[in-house]
């Protein structure tokens, strides 16, 4: 039955990538104002994820690899270029339609975490439900198989000042993926984490990877780069290496 | 989101900073109370002199000697200022007229009653039998002054429940003799205990004839004249008819002032409503005050959860749910605040009617509506700008903040 499962999965990826990549980036441009000089923090960018992919975006700070994120993630607009996510042109999207795909397709993971101090674990995990009006009911009882899943059933009515960096770190990535989104966004994940908690998190998100889920990590290690099956290396706003393109990145 | 998610998002919120929460809602509290406090001390002064007034009979119309001017001053009012006396035959001619049930009239003094070997100053007022009736005194023991000739009183006297008590005790009063100034005289009848009535207290004086009170004070005039008209709807008419009687009989000249309670009242209580209103809105002040609070403690929540509202932002709330919970939070505090301050305000004017039990400080029901509604009112409003301020945030800059 298990490979059957992988069958079906695999094939439907096929299907998807002869019909519409996940994500499609078209000709996109964005530009800061600072002060008179205008920076190009992205600059003419084509690129094509498909759904299942694991992706690292690497490249020094400045190169435009957090505003690519926020960018995916529909917390930003381009000012030119367009942007597809399943098939669907989501520049020209209202504020709350935005707001809706991120509910539902996107989920984003922290460098900072980003709990909400004053709420336990479970009420973290249950945020994106509750801002997407889901039952109280159903809520508890996916958040009560998230926390067995992440093994967190122990430190379900902690609060994140009770948690360990590791745990928080889980606890942000049941959040991020409670309302079975398509793509997860993380923004240098173990940034915050000593080594052995940082891999931890990482084989975490691949696992959820090798479920289906679009893996996208924004990253400036390179050894961790080097873990998904894609680079992407911006600089200066622009796309200096694809490995899907280019073959695999020259080791440093 | 569900509204009862919001409320209960809004109200985790705000408990979560306690300090912060709490003196918003102490502020909008003391707001509250304070227009409670004051409007029931207001209102209570309006009920307090309504209750006077009240006490003083019904359908009451009182005549007292002499012009109130309300012309202005003129040469010529200077030379008639001098008022008749208002005589115990006037005030005995006003009987006869159709629109009067009962007249009695008062001359009133300071003397002192000497009696069971004790002394005390006395107001001793000489009046006539109807008297009883009109202010409906009860008596306590024996019988009110009797009906006789006005002019030719016998030397009798009632006295109030609180000088039977310090003159005589527990022995009885009636029937003894007492020495008023100085006269002898019996004393007939105790009243019951009214209390304070018009700045007098009835109960700490000494009633006589009124004849007999003239001639102590060596006066032919009256202090007042009071009227009972047979219905209520005749006290304009007896007004009518007491002012053309006693300038017939003052050589046509209109030389007395007659009052009627309820134009006496109604001043009051327009002044006194007026008086209320305006402390009311003084005490509004505190509560506009408590609403730029609440604005600037949600302006802080707004900085100081910026990075949430990114968050809120970046798991798919739409701009509408994060300004609902900003203002479903403000309305919290002005709700909370409001109730507390409604509590204390009730408490606050419990303790004054314990401590001032003749005086009834309650609030009135418009000021409570008035308070909690301008409370949740300004909250609200003023919680309506960060809340947007709040919604307007770029989730991106947001989510730097931490």
């Amino acid at each position: 039955m298990q490979g059957g499962d992988y069958v079906c999965a695999a094939a439907r990826r096929v299907v998807g990538a002869f019909v519409v990549p996940l994500i499609r980036l078209a000709g996109i441009e964005r530009v800061f104002h600072l002060g008179d000089s205008t920076v190009h923090a992205l600059d003419r960018l084509d690129i094509g994820i498909e759904a299942g992919e694991y992706v690292a975006i690497m490249g020094p700070s400045g190169s435009g690899k957090s505003t690519l994120l926020n960018l995916l993630g529909l917390l930003d607009r381009p000012d030119v270029g367009s942007y597809h996510l399943e098939g669907r042109d989501v520049t020209t999207l209202s504020p709350d339609e935005q707001a809706a795909v991120r509910s539902r397709r996107i989920g984003f993971v922290f460098q900072s975490f980003h709990l909400v101090p004053r709420l336990t674990a479970a009420e973290n995990i249950a945020l994106p439900m509750m801002l997407a009006g889901i039952p109280a009911a159903e809520r508890t009882s996916r958040v009560a198989q998230a926390l067995k899943d992440f093994g967190l059933d122990q430190r379900s009515d902690h609060r994140p000042d009770q948690l360990s960096g590791g745990q928080r770190q889980r606890v942000a990535i049941a959040r991020a993926t409670i309302m079975q989104p398509a793509v997860l966004l993380a923004d240098e994940p173990t940034g915050n984490l000593d080594r052995a908690t940082g891999d931890d998190v990482i084989h975490l998100l691949e696992v959820l990877n090798a479920t289906g889920v679009t893996l996208i990590i924004v990253t400036h290690d390179q050894k961790l780069g080097a873990r998904a099956r894609r680079q992407l290396v911006m600089e200066d706003g622009r796309l200096k290496h694809d490995s899907a393109r280019d073959g695999a990145l020259p080791v440093a | 989101m569900r509204t009862a998610d919001v409320l209960r998002f809004a109200r985790d919120a705000a408990g979560g900073y306690p300090l912060r929460t709490g003196l918003s809602v102490l502020a909008m509290a003391i707001g509250v109370a304070a227009v409670v406090v004051l409007t029931a001390l207001g209102d209570g002064a309006r009920r307090y002199v309504v209750d006077q007034f009240s006490a003083l009979g019904s359908n009451l119309v009182i005549v007292l000697p002499g012009r109130s001017a309300t012309g202005g001053f003129s040469p010529a009012n200077a030379l008639t200022t001098t008022p008749r006396d208002l005589t115990v035959d006037d005030a005995f001619a006003l009987t006869r007229l159709p629109s009067v049930r009962r007249v009695a009239p008062l001359a009133a003094g300071n003397s002192e009653i000497n009696a069971n070997g004790r002394l005390r100053e006395v107001v001793v007022a000489g009046t006539a039998a109807p008297y009883v009736d009109i202010r409906s005194f009860k008596m306590a023991q024996g019988r009110f002054l009797p009906e006789a000739d006005w002019n030719r009183g016998a030397p009798v006297a009632v006295i109030g429940s609180k000088i039977q008590e310090e003159i005589f005790g527990s022995q009885p009063a009636v029937g003894e003799l007492i020495r008023l100034g100085d006269r002898r005289v019996r004393v007939i009848g105790v009243l019951k205990a009214v209390g304070q009535g018009l700045g007098m207290n009835t109960d700490e004086v000494v009633f006589v004839p009124v004849s007999l009170a003239q001639s102590m004070f060596n006066t032919n005039t009256l202090f007042r004249v009071l009227i009972e008209a047979r219905s209520r709807d005749d006290i304009e008419a007896v007004k009518r008819e007491v002012t053309a009687q006693l300038k017939a009989r003052h050589g046509n000249e209109e030389d007395v002032t007659v009052i009627t309670q309820d134009a006496v009242l109604a001043t009051f209580d327009k002044l006194l409503r007026a008086l209320t209103a305006a402390v009311a809105g003084i005490a509004a002040i505190s509560l506009a005050v408590a609403g730029i609070l609440v604005m600037n403690v949600m302006l802080v929540a707004v900085t100081q959860r910026t990075a949430e509202i990114g968050l809120l932002k970046a798991l798919g709330a739409r701009g509408a749910t994060i300004r609902d919970a900003f203002m479903a939070e403000a309305a919290m505090l002005s709700l909370f605040g409001a109730f507390t301050g409604y509590g204390l305000g009730l408490f606050g004017a419990f303790v004054l009617r314990q401590m001032y039990p003749v005086f009834p400080a309650y609030p009135p029901d418009w000021a409570v509506i008035a308070a909690l509604g301008t409370a949740l009112g300004t909250g609200m409003l003023f919680g309506i700008m960060p809340a947007r301020r709040a919604a307007r945030l770029d989730p991106v800059q947001a989510l730097m903040k931490h």
